[in-house]
């Protein structure tokens, strides 16, 4: 039985190894997590404050980071975009890590009818990319902040109920099992008290790695429009509108949320990697 | 002829996984809230008679499974209804699109595949300073989403540089190509370190493997065997990424294809999707699907050729 | 350079002399004055425990040393030192003179690559065969050592363990070899097979008149096949002379114990001496001989002083590495 836990390929085996790099991505993301949790106090203006008059100029001692197309201040926009682009993420991996144990669990536990028909319908999930699984549910739904979230949840389940799966059934093989079970323990009780204990190193690895996941493609619904409603501030929106004032020669408001997203991933890929190096 | 059957029983598996995505794709628009004559008529209210003529236009008022076959036998002769957005067949406007998307796909994967693999064997090959930069430069390549890539190349090589168009698909190949240049290098970005870390890490496997300190007991040339036996042995692993490889790159040309208005199959998903177009959304949906789906199906066919231990017990009839 | 005039040196297919390895991260030398020769078409065994470093000395015949080793000595192969050399000419010497038979063929072989590409690889890619020559005499090769050319179109993963050793050997041979490595070449296979594959490699051996330098952690086997025996403890050779001597009569209490520890039927029953202790680890240094720790008659000048590998008074072919060796042999004379 082999309990492999799904990333892309590829990421595995990042080593920079307290790397100058990693070192900063990690100063950036720390700062921005404290930031994001005092953000109504530390933002400067409100994020939909329209300066026109000022619009698409650039840092001032009024507004460090400058302003974007619509005259919106950057820093304010960017520091309570964080609690946006960061909260939906953390949405997605709460439901699907959820949601995924307990689906994988039963699998596993029960066996029989129930197993194929959940690892049947896995292989269907699989077949959606959750990107686009996420575009359909808003077509039918509209747009939002839930739709998304609840998509990507659908469309990550499967990578940790095929992990949990795997775990269970490897877990179940073991003695102590069997001992509990002589003893009159139910198998609920087994699996709440001993099983997920077991297992939960290796699920913890997975979702952090689709919490990165869950940013990128979050962000690029957001991007898209299809994310957070237009005026909400958002990473993913701040780099679409973004746009205009990059060609206009300001590329502040675009180019900042884009070094954030990328050293959320570079942290994320070096934590999960600790992860699975610990866990066999 | 074992590889025969096993072609013909992956198809088969592939057809059941397909049908039920169609079910899927078709299912949530009816789940949708709300009547889909509603979306149609896009809050403008409207006469029962109106109403009436475009539930029997669009067969809104047959039940469920009626509805969902009739859908599958037209998408099964390649019709996938009337865009209600457009107002034309969704297969025509498919048919004027998917060229560029297609172009902008293959033009992706080729520096993919090239500029991927040539790292990964540069890095693995070279070792030292050089795979340092190679994982450096990887780890942001994975880390950057492909709209931010989009953003921040249009930025730098349009707009401040001015070496390349900053949107849209132009006219006649050559043109294509050079407006697509920077959609595709965005949209190759993530993959390139992809990839490269793919073959890197298969690489060093093979490199540690006990063959090649015997070929190169036997005087074989070094470069003969990386080629040979390094190289050769990391390519299976490398094709298992192909599925993956290429639904990214579906997935990702919506974005791309929207930062830089190409007017692809991607951005027409997306306009399409903020306009409640079902049957486009339905139609490009089910192309990505069945696309991703049917890589993989080649990369499982594929596999045997490259590893003949895949094989075993066929007597070799892949070969 | 090493244009050594024909004397000494050219009738011996190998020759290693004061051959020191230093590995990075130990404490000492992981081989530690090696001498060893192996005649022209003679057949030599090199015995000891894993970890005594027969592989590497096997290996260093072919140029073949881990990374960051230090090096010192020579190793000569027909006269040139392969220690010494450019790469072009070691190359060479590869596709030619020297050829190993590794341990294990699933391993050594590439399973992606059909088993005619791997027989034809090294003499064709230097260019010295063209494809169809090599191509036939590979054909001629596998009927030598028993296999049906047909295998030359298969995978390696077609064939049984015992039918791609023997395409290993016949790989070994198609550079007409002066010298043959076999690093314990049958110790991946079935018992069954194991006897096949040493009688042909004998057989192959006499044939084509080859140097045969044996390694093997199999006595009995040593004692069948080979003219000459060296036995290596810790990075050293602490004895070695004709087989039927040296087995007959040691003159090192390790190679004494080695033969007591190996069971046998002729022997009492109950009496399967095991050797106490351990080989000494690579992190620690030695002054002394490298197995009084673990030696009976070790005394206070084993601890402190190096053994010379000295030969024995009456058998000069005959040298073992023990301050105790009179003692050994009057013991054994008594028993």
């Amino acid at each position: 039985m082999t309990a492999v836990f799904t990333r892309r390929p590829g990421l595995r085996g990042i080593r920079a190894g307290g790397s100058p790099l990693h070192l900063v991505c990690l100063g950036l993301v720390a700062l921005i997590v404290t930031a994001a949790l005092l953000a109504p106090w530390l933002v400067p203006h409100d994020p939909n404050a329209v300066d026109l008059g000022g619009a698409l100029a650039g840092p001032s001692p009024d507004h460090p980071l400058g302003v974007d197309a619509a005259g919106r201040d950057t820093l304010s926009r960017l520091l309570l975009g964080a609690r946006t682009s960061l909260l939906g993420p953390l949405g997605v991996v709460v439901f699907s890590t959820l949601a995924g144990v307990a689906v994988g669990t039963a699998a596993a536990w029960r066996g029989g009818w129930l197993d194929s028909v959940l690892s049947r319908s896995t292989e269907l999930v699989f077949a959606f990319p959750g990107l686009l699984l996420a575009i359909l549910i808003i077509a039918v739904y509209g747009e939002g902040l839930l739709a998304p979230v609840v998509a990507l949840a659908v469309a990550y389940l499967p990578y940790v109920s095929r992990l949990t799966r795997s775990l269970v059934l490897a877990e179940r093989a073991r003695p102590y099992v069997s001992a509990y079970q002589v003893q009159g323990h139910s198998g609920l009780q087994i699996c709440l008290r001993h099983v997920l204990p077991n297992i939960a190193p290796v699920v913890l690895a997975q979702a952090t790695v689709n919490f990165g996941y869950a940013l990128m493609d979050l962000a690029g619904l957001s991007f898209l429009g299809l994310g957070v409603p237009a005026l909400t501030p958002d990473w993913g929106r701040m780099v679409f509108d973004g746009q205009t004032a990059i060609q206009h020669g300001y590329p502040l408001s675009a180019v900042l949320p884009c070094v954030l997203i990328v050293a959320f991933n570079v942290v994320g890929e070096r934590w999960a990697d600790r992860v699975a190096r610990r866990t066999p | 002829m074992t590889f025969v059957r096993f072609a013909v029983r992956r198809a088969a598996e592939m057809a059941v996984t397909l049908l039920a995505a169609s079910f899927v794709v078709f299912g949530a628009m009816y789940l949708a809230p709300g009547s889909p004559a509603s979306f149609l008529l896009t809050g403008r209210s409207a006469s029962p008679e109106a109403l009436a003529a475009i539930n029997s236009q669009y067969h809104l008022d047959d039940p469920f499974a009626v509805r969902y076959f009739a859908w599958l036998g037209n998408v099964l002769q390649g019709d996938f209804g009337r865009s209600i957005t457009y107002r034309t067949d969704v297969s025509r406007l498919l048919a004027d699109r998917l060229p560029t998307t297609l172009l902008l796909i293959t033009m992706a994967l080729f520096v993919v595949v090239l500029v991927g693999l040539l790292l990964g064997r540069v890095a693995a090959v070279r070792g030292g300073r050089t795979d340092s930069a190679v994982l450096l430069a990887t780890t942001f390549a994975v880390g950057t989403p492909a709209f931010v890539a989009a953003v921040l190349l249009q930025g730098l090589f349009a707009v401040r540089l001015g070496w390349f168009p900053s949107g849209g698909a132009g006219d006649g190949l050559v043109d294509m190509v050079w407006h697509l240049t920077l959609p595709a290098v965005a949209l190759a970005l993530y993959l390139i370190g992809m990839l490269a870390r793919v073959t890197r890490s298969a690489m060093l496997d093979a490199l540690g493997s006990e063959h090649v300190t015997v070929a190169r007991s036997r005087g074989v040339p070094e470069r003969q065997v990386i080629r040979r036996h390094v190289f050769r042995n990391s390519l299976g692993t490398v094709l298992t990424t192909g599925g993956l490889v290429v639904s990214t790159l579906l997935v990702c040309t919506i974005l791309v294809e929207t930062a830089f208005s190409v007017g692809g199959i991607g951005q027409l998903l997306e306009l399409s999707t903020s306009t409640k177009d079902f049957p486009t959304v339905q139609a490009i949906s089910l192309i990505v699907v069945a696309l991703f789906m049917a890589v993989n199906l080649v990369v499982d066919l594929l596999l045997p050729l490259v590893d003949p231990r895949l094989t075993l017990g066929s007597r070799g009839s892949a070969g | 350079m090493s244009t050594t005039p024909p004397t000494d040196s050219e009738k011996y297919a190998l020759q290693v002399q004061g051959l020191r390895i230093t590995l990075p991260g130990t404490a000492r030398n992981v081989l530690d004055g090696v001498d060893l020769t192996v005649a022209a078409g003679e057949t030599v065994a090199l015995v000891g425990e894993s970890g005594s470093g027969k592989t590497l000395t096997s290996r260093s015949a072919l140029g073949l040393l881990p990374p960051g080793a230090l090096t010192e000595g020579r190793v000569d192969v027909v006269g040139e030192d392969v220690l010494d050399i450019s790469a072009e000419r070691l190359r060479a010497l590869r596709t030619g003179t020297v050829a190993m038979i590794f341990q294990d063929p699933r391993a050594a072989i590439n399973p992606l690559r059909r088993i005619g590409d791997f027989l034809v690889e090294g003499v064709t890619l230097t260019g010295s065969v063209n494809q169809a020559d090599a191509t036939a005499r590979a054909g001629e090769l596998l009927q030598d050592v028993g296999v049906d050319p047909s295998v030359l179109r298969k995978y390696p993963s077609q064939v049984s363990g015992g039918m791609l050793q023997r395409v290993m050997i016949a790989a070994a041979l198609m550079g007409d070899p002066s010298l043959l490595l076999a690093d314990e070449p049958t110790t991946a296979l079935d018992v069954t097979t194991q006897a096949e594959v040493v009688a042909l490699l004998i057989r192959l051996q006499q044939c084509f008149a080859t140097g045969l330098l044996f390694v093997t952690h199999d006595l009995d086997l040593a004692a069948t096949i080979s003219d000459r025996v060296y036995v290596m403890y810790a990075g050293r050779i602490a004895e070695s002379g004709p087989a039927d001597e040296l087995f007959a009569r040691p003159r090192h209490p390790y190679t004494a114990a080695l033969l007591a520890s190996t069971p046998r039927p002729d022997a009492p029953a109950g009496r399967l001496a095991a050797i106490d202790g351990r080989p000494p680890d690579l992190r620690t240094t030695l002054t002394g001989c490298a197995f009084a720790a673990r030696c009976p008659l070790a005394t206070e000048v084993c601890e402190q002083r190096q053994p010379d590998l000295r030969p024995a008074p009456d058998r000069p072919g005959h040298r073992a590495a023990c301050h105790h060796t009179e003692q050994l042999t009057r013991s054994s004379a008594d028993a």
